[in-house]
């Protein structure tokens, strides 16, 4: 995010999402991935697409960021995608040489599409710009076990770094004339930054813990004045589970 | 005279093998500004992190606000009391907003999310920061990394700072600045710069380290010609 969009951000006012407790994202998130995953019709599914698609609004996620993370998803769907169609049994919709596309492989495989994206951009909306400090604390506040904040916390904070550190090696390597190729001159330079990416991830996570405990992090979450829920918090919290309700109703209807 | 903040008492430290400090001893006194000068690799980073139970002794005592300091526990006090500005901004930040990360400090101190994120922001205006406050800590320049760090020490309004060549990749404004904001703040501190002139604007005294060992450096103040001091090796 830019500059400027963080201060129209200010001028239009506080996403909705973002003026709820960040406990009341992590559940509602929680119970919706829940309610998406366990639909089985197509209406009901393309329709909790569409209620994702409207979070994502309510949220003002940045479309380059949604993009980019569905990028991602779509990246890893993609050979089930192609593979589906192709090995599942059932009538013959297109054949080419020896693969078939079946209709029930096809049907699978927009049913997973579905799924997929809805919870997806569910979790985006709701916890997406939520930081793993903040995320932390409202895991703590709601009694995870500190154990497993911890985890989740750096899981999020590595995955920070090793990104950063990928950047930075790459950069410096192009800064001096290296170019992507096949050969295998190409290939010992991956090796190397391979290499030292994991080592300097590994030193850079521990100097980020030095900052942090310098700071006065002793691995606890400070929760002695966590901020009471709102009335947004419980509209959200009654939108979030009449929708639930409503793609469970359709799924039997439909 | 008043009992000292932070004390070493012949203190060892060792990395990878190599002697680095050998029984050290100096102390730091209440408004003191104690200047560490050194060559490169001389151990000058190695002491500071000591000084906050980041980098282990092997011998020595290290005494901090009126207690010996030993375990990670001991120091977690220290470091609250004594906020450290590390050399690297970069190893420094790590919130993904500068607000966010100015606004660390203050959390762990037990503010209140709220407070914390205002006391963020007046550290960073009386920095005249405030307009780096939303913007995101991987997009600043060096320089602005540089300030961004010395917000956050400050905002947990720490009895000591600690700074590791404080006025590296700052502009001549930005060091006139840093300075300024410094004196201001009359609180004891140890600054290990290679800056002389902001050594002699800002050092009341000065070590050198050498050996692994702080030898007294004579620190002039030609006070009949101009009001900076002098540092003398
Ligand atoms: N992570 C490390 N592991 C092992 N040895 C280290 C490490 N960092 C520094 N050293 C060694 O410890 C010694 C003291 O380093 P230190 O960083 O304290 O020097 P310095 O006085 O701060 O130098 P500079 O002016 O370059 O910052 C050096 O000989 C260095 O090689
Ligand atoms: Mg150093």
């Amino acid at each position: 995010m830019s500059l400027s969009q963080a201060g129209a951000h200010r001028e239009a006012g506080v996403p909705l999402i973002e003026a709820l407790d960040p406990r009341t994202r992590l559940i509602a998130a929680v119970f919706l991935a829940v309610a998406i995953v366990s639909l089985n019709g197509f209406a009901a599914k393309a329709g909790a697409l569409a209620f994702a698609v409207a979070l994502i609004f309510m949220a003002r996620i940045d479309p380059q960021l949604l993009m980019r993370r569905l990028a991602h998803i779509e990246g890893f769907m993609a050979v089930l995608l192609v593979l589906l169609p192709l090995t599942v049994e059932g009538r013959a919709l297109a054949s080419l040489g020896p693969l078939s596309i079946s209709d029930r492989g096809l049907e699978r495989a927009i049913h997973i599409v579905l799924t997929v994206n809805a919870a997806a951009m569910t979790a985006l909306a709701l916890l997406g710009a939520l930081e793993p400090i903040r995320l932390g604390r409202a895991m703590a506040a709601l009694g995870v076990s500190e154990r497993f904040v911890r985890l989740v916390m750096f899981i999020a904070r590595y995955q920070g770094i090793f990104s950063s550190e990928i950047r930075r090696q790459f950069d410096s390597m192009r800064a001096r004339g290296f170019r992507s190729s096949l050969r295998r001159q190409a290939f010992r330079a991956y090796g190397n930054l391979a290499g030292m990416i994991l080592v300097r991830s590994i030193e850079r996570a521990e100097r980020v813990d030095e900052a942090m405990r310098c700071r006065g992090f002793s691995g606890r979450f400070p929760l002695r004045r966590v901020r009471p829920m709102t009335g947004a918090d419980a509209r959200f919290a009654l939108l979030a589970t009449i929708a639930a309700i409503a793609l469970h109703a359709l799924d039997r209807l439909a | 005279m008043s009992a000292p903040l932070i004390a070493f008492e012949n203190v060892c430290v060792e990395r990878e093998g190599a002697h680095v400090l050998k029984d050290v001893s100096f102390s730091l006194a209440p408004g003191e500004r104690l200047a560490i000068v050194g060559a490169n690799g001389a151990g000058k980073t190695t002491l500071l992190r000591a000084m906050v139970g980041l980098q282990p002794v092997t011998a020595g005592r290290i005494v901090a606000f009126g207690r010996e300091r030993a375990l990670e526990s001991d120091f977690h006090e220290v470091r609250l009391r004594a906020a450290y500005m590390f050399q690297d901004a970069d190893d420094q930040l790590f919130c993904p907003t500068v607000v966010e990360d100015v606004a660390f400090g203050p959390l762990n101190m037990g503010l209140s999310d709220d407070e914390a994120l205002a006391r963020a922001r007046v550290t960073l205006t009386s920095l005249d920061l405030a307009h780096l406050a939303d913007r995101l800590v991987r997009r600043l320049s060096g320089g602005e990394k540089r300030m961004v760090c010395l917000a956050g020490v400050l905002a947990m309004n720490p009895d000591v700072l600690l700074l590791d060549e404080p006025t590296n990749s700052l502009d001549a404004a930005h060091v006139e600045r840093l300075v300024d904001a410094l004196m201001r703040l009359d609180k004891a501190m140890v600054i290990v710069s290679h800056d002389r002139p902001v050594l002699d604007t800002l050092a009341t005294r000065a070590l050198a380290m050498r050996d692994g060992a702080l030898h007294p450096v004579v620190l002039h103040r030609h006070a009949h010609t101009h009001e900076h001091g002098h540092i003398h090796l």
